[in-house]
Order: structure tokens, then C-alpha cells, then sequence
């Protein structure tokens, strides 16, 4: 279908906060040949989904529902008249060859499997759950398994209860919402299980979701076998030990219909990964620099396809710098001499977006921790072990996205930056 | 009136019924479950066995290279996936290495061609992700894979549209001798037919005591496996076996058609004939010793894991014999069942010919069945050619696996056609990708319900009473 055949001087993958969000900054800073390609049938992504409210209090200073925030930003999209591919897959992404744009190949109902050029590409695919296959719990393979956030698109979309007596695996945001949301609808949660000895999800879904209506949270807990040859009957769960083995003594049997799992959520990088764009082993999105670019000219990744955020707030402001450089890129106002030093991190402090620094401006670096720490203090240090910048904080977790601003002045000439954790 | 019923819709009874339909015989399948490929065809190594690990002279040994030999045809025929990816058999220690040397020489009897004594080196040098530990190996490249319920259901697929009956969820309860004809029944329905083929799986000792056949007996033997997302598929090339013992072939490393790296299986004989779940000990057994095959191993990026149960008869051997008139076993049929099943056919169809049954050759059987899933492998030109018509070919539904409304639609109104979510997940491979199903099965469920005229409530994940969804919301009780 050569007809079919497109080309953009930007298209940007996938229609949620981060792609909108992006599309927005780049038709903003003078981008007007663009297209958003989204395989669902409306823009928005997962934040269809998400009915609950919670979401804008940063950006807007009010609490939206999921709808209501995509909402605002899809406005804003038709407003621009910026042109939406719905219903469309991206099968394949060629970065540019010498003197060839970048191909992207994608496939949709109406025109059928064509190739748009693009001179940029902005990746905003979001993440995945991780599924119970991932965890290898043993047992059977009953109906009844269900991902949080399938769970609430069969309740939240499409209007139907997939169980009544629910347990949960796993602490994330998506499994605390729906211990609330499902409790909401008439069904019974006996527990939330988490391996950890601590959440990974924010402090205050686990005060609105479980505290409020009295859903036990069972640290350092799993479930260690499913038991149920055609719908789930129960599930065996037990405490584990420092080194998250299961205690057999503390097996305990809950008959319930239901498990959630909310076990961790994993940026959907195969995309990326077809096209040879290194990523970061820790955060499974691709290596970037302050500009959102990945290690290939041209390509940038911001949202939850390049690390998974905790607040949709953040989403937004990431995909803003995306697309603002990806424009910029495209205009050839980018810094063309930016000289880019790596940052490394020292396991307390598990990763850091993006993963290489300008000594030009000053760059809001994101970072989350391994596990929860009180009194601490993040230091950054150069490659000499000078310190050159310092924050304290009474508390980080792994389940807060923690942030820094780093100004050139700090750091000076360093070739290479390093944050650590000091723990007091 | 039948001319032969076959009971049991596994890959022994799906050749069996297709080799019968190419014949002048009016074939009827009886399968207990709510789909084909239920039992241990749907959960095996998904090896083609070269041939040199059934005993000499025995049934397993003839069958296996027999029907090894047929594979390739056959999948070619019936459009399913077939790869001669060769077998690489490792040993690490002078004990392995006899049991290795005897092993050679029980494939050369046996009829197995081009295999070679390696040592450890040689072997890494042939499989470079192989441990170092490996000091000698069997390398036999007419080892091959293949999906075993694809080529269930295409078989399946390809006798029905040839003309044979398939009956799910037909128990076989009880089978009586009426002179000229059988009486078989679920206890609500009977079924006649001429002749009988036993190919009931674990439960073929029980359907053999039904025509007073009491002479052997079939229990299960659990196999666990785990199996990787297709980043792992490139791990290892060839199928990597270790040194075989007392309790089987012990834990491979293969990978799959589909690209997946699959790894398994335990050992462990059971009693409970519909107990398929895995165990602790089990993954730690299965991910323990893959990494001592391929320490490259990483079960960080497993998809699923699942429980197989082979049956495995009491003579050690496969039984096919005709203990009644005009009755015929296929038990016991445990690995190299599915290497066989092709060979087992022909066999079966000789015996039934000896016992009277007309089995020439129909000059009007089609043996072709075009592949379900030959859209993803197409050149775009040819898929848009396919989109132009049925748009539904352009959807994508499933991210992880690429796969399009149009050919989920197809796969539920293809023979034998799925009711269920797992029917058109084997069908498709929609929903077995990394996301197991997370962001499709919502679609998929829709899809299936419209397409079988039921609501969405009713569709099952596994048939009975799997239902995947228990009620509507109370806004949807309100509104709707």
C-alpha cells in the first residue's frame, strides 16, 4: 500500500500522558508536521482505566480522575489539530541509516502494514505488570489470576466482577487501588501479601485503600502455592525470611476466588530493544541523556516506557522535555557541542534518569532507592570522590520517585558524577 | 454408525483418526475434555526424537524412527512449525560417557543416521552456550521440535475437514460388544461404531478394562517445566538433553518453534490422573539444572510454568494390540509418543486392517491444512493483500505475539474450534507471550463471546467451570 506510505518529520509512539505530553511540547516549540500513533481506538493509554482520582495535584493543583487528566491533555491535542493514528501498531522501529530517515512500520485496520519516515521518534509505549509466569509460583492454572490492572479494565471498562473473595500479591499502586476498588463493588479482600518488608507503593494509597477500609497489608509475606483445577479455591500464602525464603511453619491457607498480582511493572521496551537502542539494566527503559535522547540520534523515550514513574504528574513533565528536545533536535537548536558525562549510582540508590548529564544546564535528575531509609542523606560525588552535592532527607523509600536538581556550577569539570546513600 | 471410533484426542488419537480418514473409514473422535491436545500432548518436551534412546527391538524403537523420519512431511502438510534443530545429548563424567557410547550404538541399531561421539570441546564447539563442565557428548542432528498441539490440531483439523466427527466432552463411561458393532457411552449418549481405538492417554487402562483388558496398567509421571520469554530463544540452538537414567531424560534445555526457551522436565510418579500442578521442589529441580546445562540461564525472564503428565505404561513398552475383536490399544504411550504418533497411524491402521477393517487409500483425501498463524511470517505486499479484504487482519490484539483480530477470528471458526480462552491462546498464541494475556485476554474474551453467541460471563478459561468473570459491576446491574 504505497499509497499509505507516511512521512513525518516527528512521530511519536503510543497516546497516554507521555506521548500527548510530548506531542504537545514539540507542536509548542514550532513542530508542526507530527503524528501521534496509538493502537488503542481513543488516546489516553491506562489512564482510561484509572477511575480513581489522585491524579494532578502537581501540574494542576487539583485531584483529577485518570479520564479527566488524559482529558485535559487530549484537548489540547485536538486543539492543536495534531494528527492521531488510532487503532495502529508499531511492528518495527529502523533507526536512520546514512542519509535514510528513521523507518517506522506499523499496521492498522484501514490502510494495512505501511512505513512512515520519520526524522525523530519520540517513545512513549508505557509499561507493562509483571505476571504471575514472571514469579513462577507453584500450583495449579485456574481462572482467577488476574494482573491488577486487567482486573480493573474488565471492572473499570467493561463493567464486569472478575472474583468476589480476592487476594492480592504485591503492594504497587495498581494492586492497592483495586483492593479499595473491588471492596467498593461488594467483594471481599482478605489480604495484601508483600515480599518485601515494606510497600512499594505510595504512602498514601496504602492509608486510602487499606487503612480505610480495613484491609490487613502482610509484610514480608507471599503466596506460595494456588490451589484450583478449573476456577481458583484458595491460595496457600507464608511469611518469608531476610532472604525472602518462605517459612513452611508459617503457611497458611486463605480459600478465596481471586488472586491479584501486583508484583512490579516493567517499561515495554521490545521495541526499542529491536531497534538496538541500549538500555539501562536497572530500569529496563533506554539509556538517556538530559534531553530524553537515547544512545541513537533522533530517538527519544520519556514516561513509563522509560522508567516507571510513580505519579502521572511527572510523566507529563518528563515527555515535555522529550519532546521539547526532540524539536529541537529536528530544528538543529539543539546544543550541538553538549558534552555528556555519565552518572553512576551505588546500589542504595538503584538507578537515575537520565543516565548522562550536560555541563551546560542545569538537569533535573530522577532517581529511586533500593529499600526504605531513614535520616539519609544523598550525596553526589565526582570522579575523585569530591562531594559536590548534598540533600538530606528524613525518609526515602523505593516506592517515592525521588528528584534533584544538578547545576553545572556544582560539578564544574568533573568527567564523571556518582550518587550514593549515606545512611545515618 | 461409525466404521471406527478413536477415543482420545491427543496427538496419538488425532493421527490415528487422521491416517483412518485418508482411508475409506467413517472416523469418530471422542475426547473427554472441552478441546483437543488436553493431556499430555498439551504439555511435553516438543521433541522429535531421533531414535536412540528406545530400547532395541522394542515398539518405541520402530515407531520413533518411523514416525521421526515422517515429521517433516507431515508438518509440511499439515502448515505446522517444524525445525530439525538436532539434539546434543551431554555427559560429565566417564559414567555419562558409557551411558553415551551405549546410546550410540542403540541408535545405530535402532536406524538413527549422522550421529557422533563428541567430546567436550567438540560439543561446546557445536553448542557454545554449553557448560564448561561438559566433557563429552551425543550429537544427533535428526533431532528436531515441534509444537505438540499445534500438530494435535491440525491434525484434528485436517480429519475433520476430510470428514471425520470430533466429540468433546465425551467421557467414555462405559463400551459394549453388540456382535458387529460397539456401543460406547458417556453415560447421556451413545455412540456406534464398527471398530474401537484405545488412545485415552493416562486413562487408557481404564477404557482397555471396559472391553475386559485388564493386562497392564497406566500411571501419570509429573514433568514440570519452565518456560522463558523469546529474549532467552537464542540461548541454545539445538535440543540439550543430559545423560539419560532410571527416571527418564532428565532436565533439557530446547528451544522452541515459536522462540521461546523451554526447560524441563522432573520426574515423578504419580498417582492422581488430573493433578497438574507444579511444585516448589520441582522449579528449583528444573531451574537448577538447566543452569547447569546452559549457565547462561536466566529465569528471570520465565513466562509460565506448567506440569505435563506422561503415561507410562507398565510393560515399558508402548502396547498397541487388539486384546477384543474389533478393538484395538494405543496406550502406554508415553515419550517418544509424540515423535511416534505419525508412524503410530500407519501402524494402528495395519492392525485394524488385519482385523477386517476396509482400509484402502481415498483418492479424494486432502492432506493439506493451511497453517492458522502463516499471516505473522507474510511480506507485508501479501498482508495487506489479506487486510484488503478482512480488515480484522490489520488489528493487532495481541502486542506480545503480534497477533490480529483476523486471525483470532479465523482460529475460533477453524476445526477443531476453541471455546475457550486457553483454546485460543494454542491456537494463536495470543496470550502466551510475556504479558501472559494481561492486555489482550479482556479483547480476546469479547471477541469469543460475540463469536459463540454467548455472554461474557459464560466464556471459560479452560472450559467447566473456569469462568473467567463472576458478575457485572453494580453499575452495569443498575444501568444495563
Amino acid at each position: 500500500m504505497s499509497e499509505c506510505e507516511l512521512k513525518r518529520q516527528l512521530v511519536i509512539i503510543g497516546g497516554g500522558p507521555a506521548g500527548m505530553s510530548a506531542a504537545l511540547a514539540a507542536y509548542d516549540a514550532g513542530i508542526r508536521d507530527l503524528v501521534i500513533i496509538e493502537r488503542d481506538e481513543k488516546l489516553g493509554g491506562i489512564l482510561q482505566q484509572c477511575i480513581h482520582n489522585g491524579f494532578g495535584l502537581h501540574r494542576f493543583g487539583e485531584e483529577l480522575t485518570g479520564p479527566e487528566y488524559a482529558a485535559r491533555y487530549e484537548a489540547q491535542v485536538r486543539e492543536r489539530e495534531i494528527p492521531v493514528l488510532t487503532g495502529t501498531m508499531v511492528l518495527d522501529i529502523t533507526p536512520a541509516g546514512e542519509g535514510q530517515p528513521i523507518a517506522v512500520t506499523v499496521t492498522n485496520a484501514a490502510s494495512g502494514v505501511f512505513t512512515v519516515e520519520a526524522g525523530a521518534v519520540v517513545l512513549a509505549m508505557g509499561c507493562r505488570e509483571r505476571s504471575r509466569g514472571a514469579l513462577n509460583i507453584p500450583g495449579t492454572r485456574p481462572a482467577g489470576i488476574f494482573s491488577a490492572g486487567t482486573a480493573q479494565k474488565y471492572i473499570n471498562m467493561k463493567g464486569y466482577m472478575p472474583g468476589r473473595e480476592v487476594v492480592i500479591l504485591g503492594s504497587g499502586d495498581i494492586g492497592l487501588i483495586m483492593a479499595r476498588r473491588m471492596t467498593l463493588e461488594g467483594a471481599h479482600v482478605h489480604a495484601v501479601c508483600e515480599l518485601m518488608p515494606y510497600s512499594g507503593g505510595l504512602a498514601r494509597n496504602i492509608e486510602q485503600c487499606l487503612h480505610d477500609f480495613d484491609i490487613s497489608l502482610l509484610l514480608s509475606h507471599t503466596v506460595v502455592e494456588i490451589h484450583g483445577k478449573e476456577r481458583l479455591t484458595g491460595v496457600t500464602i507464608a511469611e518469608v525470611d531476610e532472604r525472602r525464603r518462605p517459612k513452611p511453619e508459617t503457611r497458611q491457607y486463605i480459600s478465596c476466588d481471586t488472586l491479584l498480582l501486583s508484583v512490579g511493572l516493567i517499561p515495554e521496551n521490545e521495541l526499542t530493544q529491536q531497534a538496538s537502542i541500549p538500555l539501562d539494566r536497572v530500569t529496563n527503559g533506554a539509556s538517556v541523556d538530559q534531553d530524553r535522547q537515547t544512545k541513537v540520534p533522533g530517538i527519544f523515550s520519556c514516561g513509563n516506557v522509560l522508567h516507571v514513574h510513580d505519579l502521572v504528574d511527572y510523566v507529563s513533565e518528563e515527555a515535555e522535555i522529550a519532546g521539547r528536545s526532540a524539536a529541537a533536535y529536528l530544528m538543529g537548536t539543539d546544543d550541538a557541542e553538549k558534552v555528556n558525562i555519565p552518572v553512576t549510582t551505588d546500589g542504595k540508590v538503584r538507578y537515575t534518569v537520565p543516565q548522562t548529564i550536560t555541563r551546560k544546564k542545569p538537569v533535573n535528575v530522577f532517581f529511586r532507592v533500593a529499600d526504605v531509609y531513614r535520616g539519609v542523606t544523598l550525596k553526589v560525588t565526582d570522579q575523585n570522590g569530591t562531594v559536590v552535592y548534598t540533600k538530606k532527607k528524613p525518609r526515602m523509600a523505593p516506592g517515592e520517585m525521588e528528584s534533584v536538581t544538578i547545576r553545572p556550577e556544582q560539578f564544574g569539570e568533573a568527567e564523571s558524577l556518582r550518587f550514593s546513600l549515606e545512611v545515618n | 454408525m461409525y466404521d471406527a471410533a478413536v477415543i482420545g484426542a491427543g496427538v496419538v488419537g488425532a493421527f490415528i483418526a487422521r491416517t483412518l480418514t485418508a482411508c475409506r473409514v467413517r472416523v469418530v473422535m471422542l475426547e473427554a475434555q472441552n478441546d483437543v491436545a488436553k493431556g499430555q500432548s498439551s504439555a511435553n518436551s516438543a521433541i522429535v526424537h531421533a531414535g536412540f534412546d528406545a530400547k532395541e527391538g522394542s515398539l518405541k524403537a520402530l515407531l520413533n524412527v518411523r514416525g521421526s523420519e515422517m515429521m517433516e512431511n507431515v508438518c509440511r502438510e499439515l502448515g505446522v512449525k517444524y525445525r530439525r534443530n538436532g539434539s546434543i545429548v551431554i555427559g560429565f563424567n566417564d559414567e555419562d560417557k558409557k551411558t553415551l557410547e551405549a546410546l550410540y550404538e542403540r541408535g545405530v541399531t535402532n536406524g538413527v543416521r549422522e550421529m557422533s561421539l563428541l567430546t567436550g570441546d567438540e560439543a561446546r564447539a557445536v553448542e557454545p552456550g554449553l557448560s564448561p563442565a561438559v566433557t563429552c557428548a551425543l550429537f544427533a542432528p535428526t533431532g528436531a521440535i515441534v509444537c505438540p498441539y499445534e500438530l494435535t490440531m491440525a491434525a484434528v483439523g485436517n480429519a475433520m475437514d476430510n470428514g471425520a466427527d470430533l466429540k468433546l466432552n465425551f467421557k467414555v463411561d462405559s463400551i459394549t460388544d453388540r456382535g458387529d458393532h460397539y456401543e460406547i457411552s458417556d453415560g447421556t449418549q451413545t455412540i456406534e461404531a464398527r471398530y474401537v481405538v484405545n488412545a485415552a492417554g493416562v486413562y487408557s487402562d481404564a477404557v482397555a478394562a471396559m472391553v475386559g483388558d485388564t493386562s497392564f496398567d497406566v500411571h501419570p509421571r509429573r514433568g514440570e517445566y519452565v518456560l522463558l520469554d523469546k529474549t532467552a530463544g537464542r540461548l541454545v540452538d539445538r535440543t540439550v538433553f543430559r545423560t539419560p537414567s532410571k527416571m527418564g531424560k532428565g532436565i533439557l534445555v530446547s528451544p522452541t518453534v515459536d522462540g521461546n526457551l523451554l526447560t524441563g522436565p522432573t520426574s515423578v510418579d504419580m498417582v492422581d490422573k488430573t493433578d497438574r500442578s507444579t511444585t516448589q521442589e520441582g522449579l528449583d529441580k528444573v531451574m537448577k539444572e538447566a543452569a547447569e546445562n546452559v549457565p547462561a540461564i536466566r529465569f528471570n525472564c520465565s513466562i509460565t510454568s506448567f506440569t505435563g503428565l506422561r503415561a507410562v505404561g507398565s510393560t515399558g513398552d508402548f502396547i498397541i494390540n487388539s486384546p477384543a475383536p474389533r478393538f484395538v490399544n494405543a496406550a502406554g504411550i508415553e515419550s517418544p509418543g509424540l515423535s511416534s504418533a505419525p508412524a503410530i497411524g500407519l501402524y494402528v491402521r495395519d492392525l485394524l486392517g488385519t482385523l477386517g477393517l476396509d482400509v484402502t487409500p481415498r483418492d479424494d483425501f486432502d492432506p493439506i491444512r493451511p497453517a492458522l498463524h502463516g499471516f505473522r511470517d507474510l511480506p507485508a505486499g501479501q498482508k495487506n493483500e489479506i487486510i484488503k479484504k478482512d480488515p480484522a487482519y490489520g488489528h493487532v490484539i495481541c502486542r506480545c505475539e503480534t497477533v490480529t483480530e483476523g486471525e483470532i477470528l479465523a482460529a475460533i471458526r477453524t476445526n477443531p474450534k476453541p471455546s475457550d480462552l486457553d483454546g485460543v491462546k494454542r491456537r494463536t498464541r495470543a496470550q502466551m507471550g510475556r504479558c501472559q494475556g494481561g492486555f489482550c485476554s479482556p479483547v480476546i474474551l469479547d471477541l469469543l463471546a460475540k463469536e459463540l453467541g454467548i455472554s461474557p460471563l459464560e466464556v471459560t478459561k479452560c472450559g467447566g467451570r473456569s469462568n473467567v468473570l463472576m458478575s457485572k459491576t453494580k453499575s452495569e446491574e443498575v444501568d444495563v
